[in-house]
């Protein structure tokens, strides 16, 4: 194993681990708006219970994504010092003003939604949960707008050569609305809601099996259920959208994704399928010409395949296959799964179902293995480059770090990061057998 | 050299504002995680950690924004020392975590066993991040080896030497000392008085490891004193020092808290300043070749990248001010346990 190898398996290993995090609390957070905002405008003291429940439940996850984010933020100067160099000036706006806007504004407001009950008035307590959701959503615009410029770059000139060039700033609105920007944004926070209202929607299905909380439960899962609908609708709408801006910008991912292997040629969709990445071929069931009508409407157009490039600038296919094709079938099942229980609700048969319950219990899994896995697909398409056609991830890596400091580290974040899951779980769950009991009436007063 | 204030010299003020700022928020967090030993029943070891349990982790966003600015507006540097620290760092970062899990973790049991081991796991992991800060700081003071294209050229044991050890026991006696003071500030009773007896003995043990930090920096690190040579009236930044860590106990006495606290911030941020002087115009100053040295010109970002983000700062930065102090203001006074707490 060599430094690189093992610098991106800890990059990918605390990326993933942060990334379970900030998607809930941004999905969350929308939810709580939807709660605190009815309970101000109702004074039904049950909105102002489950405003003050999911309130705890969000400051735990928050808790862990910024103990996992300051990892991510070291790990670029750590690992990745000629990364970094490259990227800085480029990075440098986004990561000011996600710094400035995003984090202090979600942290501080926090204290007040957390602890604050009894020492601002509800109207400002509203205002600080709308400043949280705002913050929140914030940190996610400007890492996208960061990663997003990775995969294709655009405002910028490379100034210097070999391993001391980098990328310079020329236009900042051209790099923060680089081509990709705008539909693997709204695709991330489409992501993230389904993230947070499937959260809901299983711990609320969770109390209606138990027959705990009822109204409580219902309520809240009404909530969340039309936010997961909306949101996995507009997300299978930005998903297309983001398709066709890799076609254009990353043929070479966009023919990952499918395995399409040669130069130009119409393009099938698979359903499902296993790559064998030695002979070129793909086994499994697809529909002829799909992907080229998905593309541009004709089911004849010719898209650029693997073939087309050459094999040092081809990303490994088949993982890069399995992870696009698991994030479609989960974001699919997620739609068919909200729609039917808008199509109960209507019926007013939604909590009659007991199996449908216990889909929902589980359904918070989805969006985050279809989060995960759609990051994965996206990031390990682009390579070989760590910066599409600039810089190559084995270019990246920092010379001055050994393999056995990076083993060293790696282990130790095996083992804390244990350590935080099992907290996280110990913690949700103590939080949700607790349940959402009124405080307020019970201990008189709060800290 | 003359200071000028150029983009580059406010962006190196802006980013030792961020890491002042985390330095005296986090700072008193990490102290009160080194003194925590020190009391011995459960009640106050709860008090302990309620009086930091809603500001710690926002108080950490300054450390994400300090390494953020830092690898914004002067990546070259961001780069060497991050991976040149690498061990350094990774225990820094452990033991934040650590001290993170171990305050979550040790309410949710009552056994005496379970409560004392989250009890020294949040102890030690806060002077371990204390004196590993420490360290890093001393070695940017004295210097670490760069080659010919800045990369660090040292090795993970070569961060230890007499120099950075002290500064990095000079770190953990000023967090405690500041730590001790917050205490102070948030509880009453036989807690509050007996952590005021604390107070003069943190003091103490802090102006013991300053003196000699001074003594040992003026006679070993010439450079790092050019500037006060140059421009004699900066001798009053050390000056204000002195004076704000000899008022703490003045203000302790008369019972005036909040002034004693505010006096340890004051002499945090002028101990910040003095290391910044120092250090100007040196980011990362390369010991033995200085010509190798990385400073705020050859490791910066473009001129335009310093520009847009000084537009960006300007705009957010007194509203960040703003609202954390009127967040500070809603959390003002003493702590109470109640069912909700720790």
């Amino acid at each position: 194993m060599d430094v690189l190898l093992l610098s991106r398996i800890q990059f990918g290993l605390t990326i993933a681990f942060h990334y379970i995090f900030p998607p809930m609390s941004i999905g969350l957070s929308i939810i709580l708006i939807i709660m605190e905002g009815a309970y101000l405008k109702t004074k039904n003291e049950l909105y102002h219970q489950m405003t003050r429940f999911w309130v705890k439940i969000f400051g735990l996850i928050f808790a862990l994504g910024v103990a996992s984010g300051i990892v991510m933020e070291f790990q670029f100067g750590t690992n990745w010092a000629t990364y970094s160099r490259f990227v800085g000036d480029v990075f440098g706006s986004a990561l000011a003003a996600e710094g400035i806007f995003a984090f202090f504004l979600e942290s501080g407001f926090l204290a007040i939604l957390l602890f604050g009950w009894n020492k601002v008035k509800p109207r400002t307590h509203f205002i600080s949960t709308i400043l949280v959701s705002f913050g929140a959503h914030f940190s996610a615009v400007w890492i996208v707008v960061a990663n997003s410029w990775q995969q294709t770059p655009a405002g910028h000139h490379i100034v210097g050569e070999g391993l001391t060039a980098r990328a310079e700033i020329v236009n900042f609105w051209q790099i923060v609305f680089n081509p990709s920007t705008i539909d693997r944004l709204s695709h991330v926070l489409c992501g993230a809601w389904q993230a947070g209202a499937f959260f809901v929607l299983s711990v609320s299905a969770y109390y209606l099996l138990k027959k705990k909380h009822i109204d409580f439960a219902q309520r809240s899962f009404k909530i969340a259920l039309v936010v997961a609908a909306i949101s996995s609708v507009l997300q299978l709408v930005s998903g297309h959208h983001s398709a066709i801006v890799v076609e254009k910008h990353q043929p070479a991912k966009l023919a990952a994704y499918e395995a399409h292997y040669p130069e130009y040629e119409a393009a099938p969709y698979h359903l499902i399928g296993w790559v064998d990445e030695k002979n070129e071929k793909v086994y499994g069931i697809s529909i002829p010409g799909l992907l080229s009508f998905l593309l541009s409407g004709d089911p004849d157009k010719q898209v650029q395949g693997l073939r087309a490039f050459p094999p040092e600038n081809r990303p490994p296919v088949n993982i890069v296959f399995q992870t696009y094709h698991g994030m479609v079938i989960i974001g699919v099942g997620l739609i068919l799964l909200s729609w039917l229980g808008l199509f109960l609700w209507r019926r007013k048969k939604l909590f009659d179902y007991k199996w449908l319950l216990w889909i929902f219990v589980l359904s918070v899994l989805g969006p985050q293995f279809a989060n995960q896995l759609g990051w994965f697909s996206a990031e390990i398409g682009r390579q070989p480059f760590i910066v599409y056609n600039l810089l190559r991830t084995s270019d990246a890596f920092s010379k001055t770090v050994s393999v056995s400091e990076v083993i060293t580290s790696l282990v130790f974040f095996g083992i804390i990061y244990v350590l935080l899951i099992a907290l996280f779980i110990y913690l949700l769950n103590d939080k949700i057998q607790h349940g959402p009991v009124n405080d307020q009436l019970k201990k008189g007063h709060l800290a | 050299m003359n200071i000028t204030l150029d983009l580059n010299t406010i962006w190196f003020a802006l980013v030792g504002i961020l890491f002042t700022g985390y330095a005296v928020l986090d700072g008193f967090d990490l102290g009160v995680g080194a003194l925590h030993l020190f009391t011995k029943t459960d009640e106050e070891r709860r008090l302990f950690l309620n009086a930091i349990g809603p500001v710690w982790d926002g108080n950490e966003v300054w450390l994400v924004t300090g390494g953020g600015a830092l690898f914004a507006a002067f990546p070259r540097a961001y780069a060497t020392v991050f991976s040149g620290f690498y061990m350094a760092f990774m225990i820094f970062l452990f033991g934040l975590i650590f001290r993170a899990v171990a305050i979550e973790f040790r309410s949710k049991q009552p056994m005496r066993w379970w409560r004392q081991t989250w009890d020294i796991s949040f102890s030690i992991s806060s002077i371990l991040s204390s004196f590993v800060v420490g360290v890093a700081l001393g070695n940017i003071i004295w210097g670490i080896p760069l080659n010919a294209e800045q990369e660090f050229a040292g090795s993970f044991w070569g961060l230890f030497h007499p120099y950075s050890i002290l500064i990095g026991i000079t770190t953990v006696a000023l967090f405690m000392m500041h730590g001790a003071i917050y205490i102070v500030l948030k509880t009453e009773g036989e807690l509050h008085n007996k952590i005021r007896n604390w107070v003069n003995n943190t003091i103490i043990f802090f102006i013991i490891c300053y003196v000699t930090t001074t003594m040992v920096t003026l006679i070993f690190i010439p450079q790092m004193v050019q500037y006060f040579k140059q421009y004699p009236y900066l001798f009053v930044i050390p000056f204000l020092n002195m004076l704000a860590i000899a008022n703490i106990p003045r203000e302790i006495i008369h019972g005036r808290d909040f002034f004693a606290f505010l006096s340890s911030c004051a002499a945090m941020i002028a101990l910040m300043t003095i290391f910044g002087i120092g250090l100007y115009p040196n980011l990362v100053y390369s010991n033995p070749f200085p010509e190798h040295s990385l400073t705020l010109y050859n490791a910066a970002s473009s001129a335009k990248t310093l520009k847009i983000m000084l537009i960006i700062a300007i705009i957010g930065v007194p509203l960040v001010i703003s609202y954390t102090a009127s967040i500070y203001w809603i959390f003002r006074g003493k702590v109470k346990l109640d069912a909700m707490s720790y």
